[in-house]
């Protein structure tokens, strides 16, 4: 959902303080710095933060592609614009020099990471998952079951993300299907 | 007339969760400072030019042994009888009549006098700028009609923002229950330094907390005996004299200038 | 959670045990507040003084590892003071609504009598058969019941003589909790039994992480259920989960044991829906006021099926259910048993989204050498992970001397992955509400969503089935798998799919009620069927009004089952259809009535559970047409005596692997849970145990507010790192003082498995606990740090144990026997 700015102001209560003038500032002198909010001509997103599961509605800005602000949904029913300390460094996330960017490979006895193609990452895997599946079922069997092949992770995903990763494993045939739930 | 705002900290209500203080480097940001473990969850362990508030962690025991944990968020109170103001040889601190204490970056030259004065160490020197920084309650936000980002953070009302007389209502209010609990509590700021723009409701004693009980002014005498130390040179003492007429008491410009 | 955060303010009573909730879901502080506000009282339960305990009225000191022992003796002051004071009890619901009333097999045997064991038990396989731990039927079928439970062999009385060992005194000296402080905790919540008051148990991995977990969360609902705190505004057992969808990725099943929607894994001996249906779900209930919901399953696979083999799974061949993988009878695949299946080279291949188990795992040296056996490893995350480095990770503790990459044989693929606000999708809270989130900027660089990643490798596996052919290759060439032609899949394609449809009109469904078993019906999560409807994308909602003033904002986003807000709510009514609570009603019923009779259904307020008429009409005679509230269980009602677990029908107290106490001190010969399986047995290598001779202190492991999990979430964050920056080891100030250590020192921490560095954090906050006289020492250590990213330290998972939880295999992080030293400085 998209907010306008008016919305945001809106939902953090500020047209009744407006209302009771408690906002007339002393005006400042010429010296004094400008004072826009600097969110003023942000485009706004609503989100719900990724850390714990109590679910806190947050509200990203972003300027000329980037975030530049993150803070709590004041309209959200949980938070009502509340968030501990991971919830309000989720800019850093966002911006962040860690972040990675590309895909990388570390080849068999390799001492670092090569930098890498999607095409050539996801025809190497791909390539790897039919070998392994092949080489368990290659006794004969009719059960799709392989042993060989493990799954892990998930608790950080979206649902849909959760549901397909569910499903493609099922198709797999892996059985070694575990995440975050159960540590 | 402009009415004066507060910013009310409910010490009884913080569970030191530090979504402030996080907000606020995230609001104005500020880097991260390194910091080591040592011994305490508080860190960093004082504010700086890039920490402008902080959780302070007491871990007190009680008459039977019991632990306690108690949070204190340190931040500027932003005094009605600001010092820091009034010690300012350039202008640079603007104290607003919503009570808002405000320093100019364009205009503080780094003299350190606010950062020698104030009673409760709270404005810092910047080596980067050449200036001091502090709180500024997000006079950008507040100018705006948001609340400050680390009233707005705040998951259990330990932090509110809003107009000083409705700030002082709910002190008393929340005074009362306190009581009622068996504490002694006190609003801290009500009075003190002329009366504060960040006030606190403190559960009891402000001296377990950190803060004097109470805070003084450093004398006229103390505060112009290190002016005169540190600033030498004829052009900012001839300045000194003229900003020190603008934006304060006439009466302590005159007692402590000329 | 039964309930949801916002419930939290509607509790007169909350207790908070094996959960850190201010620190580790700060936000549900805002409700604990309010309600404190409003008159509730917070009593925290934990091994150490927490930031949840600097807000609670009664803080309760226990051992790690000893809830068992706290929360049956709470069920004890119940049940003596229900004698006492019934009229300060709910008896109807603990009568009604519960299996107090039922009777159980004479031949049933609880640990009193049998040297701590239950009936049906076989050492040699550490496994219970369960045939006495079953109820006594009628010739019609129907359970036998008293309903004033007074027959030996009913569940209350079961429960009565069970508890009857577990004094304030015994429990004590167990959990090392003061006397005085236990009896109030006892006094305190048993004050929410009274009809119209409610209490919640809020609990998180200081319950789970047990070899006993479950049967602490069984004890937790036992006292629950006797206080008539389940389906209520304000009550229930609420889990905290920890990840920001960890309760939609549970729903989805990317676990072995079950499929989406909490079906079944089907098993070897399962050849067809029909099978699978019948032996698993069907015929489990002869009551007809017994509304056996899983008994549906077979609507539910079937339509499952179709949303995963579309036009491919028709009736003629089963739906395609040959397709599912089927486990191996019984066998284990769970975390553990992965990780050192792999250890041993027999698993050769592992993809890894979003996890980190270098990190996060039990014995983590363990897992992390297990990972060197891999042939390749695919890792998907925001950030280089201590798992996706693992080639280079550092020896022992010196971060900078790492092992020899070269000897490393593992090829691995490091994908750089999208972030929460980087792409479109829906994530569910532990309150069970699914909320839409929306792309606010790209990706950076080439940076994908996991939907993306997913979405290409598996039709690049798919193409080189098609092209080059391979063993059953129709279980993914005949797989449905269209998610559009644009470069980022339509993700409203995949919610849509989870919701399900009407294949005969292609309209979205409405609700799961519809689902039928014919094959006309598709729904890839059941659970999820009204998520996503013709009416829109209910997860996208933002209705701020609460018409039923209990904070369920029923219009705001979307919660399962069917949008409901508390689960059991049918109990949260008496018999007649009325609140117990008249003051947070969850639901009432304003059926019509004539003559002493309802003659028509209306429930207002949450969506009730079943649309049923209540139990009884006003006049008192009981009606046919009604069910009962726990329409999850085949008996329809709630289980005291629960059968189902693999280690006994009620919780019995035992010791961690790991214990500084050598017997049980219940006094019986059984000193660790009978059921659990010993890894360090039948895999001895590097799963070595240690005794408390050797290493005399309890170490427990726990998170803190600014980091997550395993950490690349948050150490690589400045402004986190700034707050907590290193590894730190809480003790009291009495354990610093027999080993010298003082506050900030560098120590050393010794497990029978591994060593781990940080700063000691000397404290008034943990105490010695008094054990019959003896002092036992414990520490705590969070388990945040590894060796890659800004901030990096020791790993506490380099110290825990590879053992699980008889019933989940969830590993027991929470207790094992520890030693710790003043880093000697060379």
């Amino acid at each position: 959902m998209d907010l306008t700015r008016r919305d945001f102001l809106k939902l953090s209560g500020v047209t009744a303080l407006i209302a009771t003038g408690l906002f007339n500032l002393k005006p400042l002198t010429a010296r004094a710095q400008d004072l826009q909010l600097r969110i003023r001509y942000a485009k706004q997103t609503t989100t719900i933060c990724p850390y714990c599961a109590v679910g806190c509605g947050q509200i990203v800005s972003v300027s000329n592609g980037k975030v530049i602000n993150i803070e709590g949904d004041p309209d959200h029913p949980i938070n009502q614009g509340s968030l501990c300390s991971k919830g309000s460094a989720l800019y850093q996330v966002a911006n962040n020099e860690r972040r990675l960017d590309k895909v990388k490979y570390r080849a068999p006895g390799g001492s670092d990471w090569e930098e890498k193609s999607w095409n050539w990452a996801i025809e190497r895997i791909s390539s790897r998952i039919k070998e392994t599946r092949d080489a368990e079922l290659s006794d004969g069997r009719k059960t799709n079951r392989i042993d060989n092949i493990a799954a892990i992770g998930g608790a950080a995903l979206d649902n849909e993300e959760c549901y397909l990763y569910s499903k493609f494993a099922r198709a797999l045939g892996v059985v070694y299907l575990e995440h975050q739930a159960r540590i | 007339m402009t009415a004066e705002l507060s910013m009310l900290i409910d010490v009884s209500r913080c569970m030191g969760c530090r979504g402030c203080q996080v907000a606020c480097k995230q609001w104005n940001q500020h880097k991260a400072e390194k910091t080591r473990f040592t011994g305490t969850y508080q860190n960093p362990p004082q504010l700086s030019p890039e920490t402008w508030t902080l959780i302070q962690f007491i871990e007190p025991v009680d008459y039977d042994d019991n632990p306690r944990w108690l949070f204190r968020k340190q931040q500027c109170l932003h005094c009605t009888d600001a010092v820091c103001a009034q010690v300012c040889p350039t202008g640079a601190i603007n104290k607003l009549e919503n009570g808002i204490v405000y320093i100019n970056q364009g205009i503080c030259a780094g003299c350190k006098a606010c950062v020698e004065t104030c009673p409760f160490h709270i404005p810092k020197f910047d080596h980067h700028s050449g200036t001091v920084r502090k709180c500024w309650l997000c006079l950008d936000r507040v100018k705006n009609g948001l609340k400050p980002a680390c009233a707005t953070v705040c998951p259990t009302g330990a932090i509110r923002f809003g107009s000083r007389a409705e700030m002082l209502r709910i002190a008393r209010e929340r005074q009362q229950i306190l009581t009622n609990q068996g504490f002694a509590p006190r609003i801290y700021g009500e009075k003190e330094l002329g009366g504060q723009h960040a006030m606190y409701l403190l559960p009891e004693n402000a001296s377990i907390y950190g803060l004097p009980e109470n805070p003084r002014k450093p004398t006229e005498k103390i505060i112009w005996r290190w002016l005169m130390g540190v600033i030498p040179g004829l052009a900012i003492l001839a300045g000194i004299g003229s900003y020190l007429l603008k934006e304060r008491s006439k009466s302590e410009a005159k007692t402590g200038g000329e | 959670m039964t309930n949801h955060w916002i419930d939290i303010r509607n509790a007169d009573r909350i207790m908070i045990i094996g959960s850190n909730a201010a620190e580790n879901h700060p936000i549900s502080f805002k409700w604990v507040t309010k309600a404190i506000e409003q008159g509730a009282k917070l009593i925290s339960v934990d091994p150490r003084f927490t930031r949840t305990s600097s807000k609670a009225h009664i803080y309760a000191p226990l051992r790690s590892g000893t809830d068992i022992a706290f929360i049956n003796g709470m069920i004890k002051y119940v049940l003596d003071d229900m004698e006492k004071n019934p009229q300060s009890y709910n008896m109807e619901y603990v009568r009604e609504y519960t299996n107090a009333s039922f009777l159980i097999d004479p031949a049933f045997k609880l640990p009193a009598d049998m040297n701590g064991v239950f009936s049906g038990y076989n050492p040699k396989k550490r496994s219970y058969s369960k045939g006495t731990w079953s109820y006594q039927l009628d010739s019609d079928g129907i359970h036998k019941k008293d309903k004033t439970l007074s027959h030996p062999d009913c569940v209350f009385q079961l429960l009565k003589k069970h508890v009857s060992r577990y004094d304030a005194q015994t429990v004590c000296n167990i959990t090392g909790t003061p006397a005085d402080v236990y009896n109030e905790v006892c006094r305190t919540f048993a004050e929410s039994g009274k009809r119209g008051k409610a209490g919640t148990i809020m609990y998180a991995m200081g319950t789970t992480q047990h070899t006993y977990g479950t049967q602490n969360i069984r004890g937790y609902a036992i006292l629950q259920l006797l206080l008539a705190n389940m389906g209520v505004a304000g009550g229930g057992i609420n889990a905290l989960r920890g990840e920001s969808n960890v309760q939609g990725s549970t729903d989805h099943a990317i676990l072995f044991h079950y499929l989406p929607g909490y079906l079944k894994c089907p098993e070897e001996d399962d050849v067809s829906v029909d099978t699978y249906s019948r032996i698993k779900y069907e015929g489990k209930n002869k009551d007809p006021r017994s509304a056996d919901w899983w008994g549906n399953a077979r609507k539910y696979i079937v339509s499952l099926l179709k949303s995963w083999y579309g036009d491919k799974a028709t009736p003629e061949n089963d739906f395609a259910f040959g397709y599912l993988p089927k486990r191996e009878v019984g066998k284990d695949y769970s975390h553990i048993s992965l990780f050192e299946t792999m250890y041993d080279g027999d698993i050769k291949g592992m993809i890894c989204l979003g996890q980190n188990p270098a990190v996060g795992g039990p014995n983590a040296q363990k897992e992390r050498k297990a990972l060197e056996k891999l042939d390749w490893l695919v890792c998907a995350d925001l950030w280089e992970t201590d798992t996706a480095n693992f080639w280079r990770r550092p020896k022992g503790d010196d971060l900078d001397d790492t092992v020899d990459p070269a000897s490393i044989k593992t090829e691995v693929f490091l994908l750089p992955a999208a972030a929460s606000m980087e792409k479109e999708g829906s994530i569910t809270n532990s309150g069970r509400w699914s909320q839409w989130r929306y792309t606010a900027v790209h990706p950076p660089g080439r940076a994908k969503s996991d939907l993306w990643i997913l979405d290409r490798l598996f039709k690049a596996v798919s193409a080189r089935y098609k092209n080059q052919g391979g063993p059953i290759a129709g279980a993914i060439l005949d797989m449905a798998w269209d998610y559009g032609t644009g470069d980022e899949p339509d993700v409203h394609a995949v919610a849509k799919e989870i919701n399900g449809y009407d294949l005969n009109t292609g309209k979205l469904l409405p609700s799961f009620g519809i689902l039928k078993a014919d094959g006309t019906t598709s729904s890839g999560n059941w659970l999820y069927c009204a998520s996503y409807t013709e009416a829109g994308n209910m997860a996208t909602r933002r209705n701020g009004l609460d018409p039923t003033n209990i904070g369920l904002y029923p219009e705001w986003a979307w919660c399962w089952p069917v949008n409901r807000r508390i689960i059991y709510n049918r109990a949260s009514v008496d018999m007649k259809g009325r609140p117990w609570d008249k003051k947070h009603p969850v639901i009432v019923f304003k059926g019509g009535a004539s003559d002493g009779k309802y003659i028509s259904r209306k429930w207002i307020g949450d969506v009730p559970d079943g649309g049923w008429y209540p139990l009884m009409n006003p006049d008192g005679t009981l009606r046919d047409d009604a069910k009962y509230p726990f329409i999850m269980k085949p008996e329809g009602h709630a289980r005291i005596f629960g059968m189902g677990r693999v280690d006994g029908p009620l919780p019995e107290h035992y010791e961690p692997l790991e214990s500084p106490l050598t017997k049980n001190p219940m006094g019986h010969a059984t000193r660790i849970n009978p059921a659990i399986k010993l890894w360090h047995e039948v895999r001895p290598e590097n799963n070595k145990i240690g005794t408390p001779d050797e290493f005399p202190i309890v170490g427990t492991t726990y998170r803190v507010t600014e980091h997550w999990q395993a950490g690349a979430m948050t150490r690589n964050l400045p402004w986190l790192v700034e707050l907590m920056p290193d590894v730190f080891v809480e003790m009291s100030v009495e354990l610093a003082a027999e080993k010298g250590i003082k506050n900030g020192n560098k120590i050393i921490v010794t497990t029978a498995r591994g060593t781990l560095e940080g700063i000691a954090c000397v404290t008034p906050r943990f105490k010695p606990f008094k054990l019959n006289g003896k002092s036992v020492h414990q520490i705590g250590i969070p388990w945040h740090w590894g060796y890659t990213g800004l901030a990096r330290g020791s790993s506490a998972n380099c110290l825990t144990p590879h053992v699980g939880d008889a019933n989940t295999m969830i590993p027991e992080y929470k207790a094992f026997l520890c030693n710790v030293n003043k880093k000697e400085v060379v």
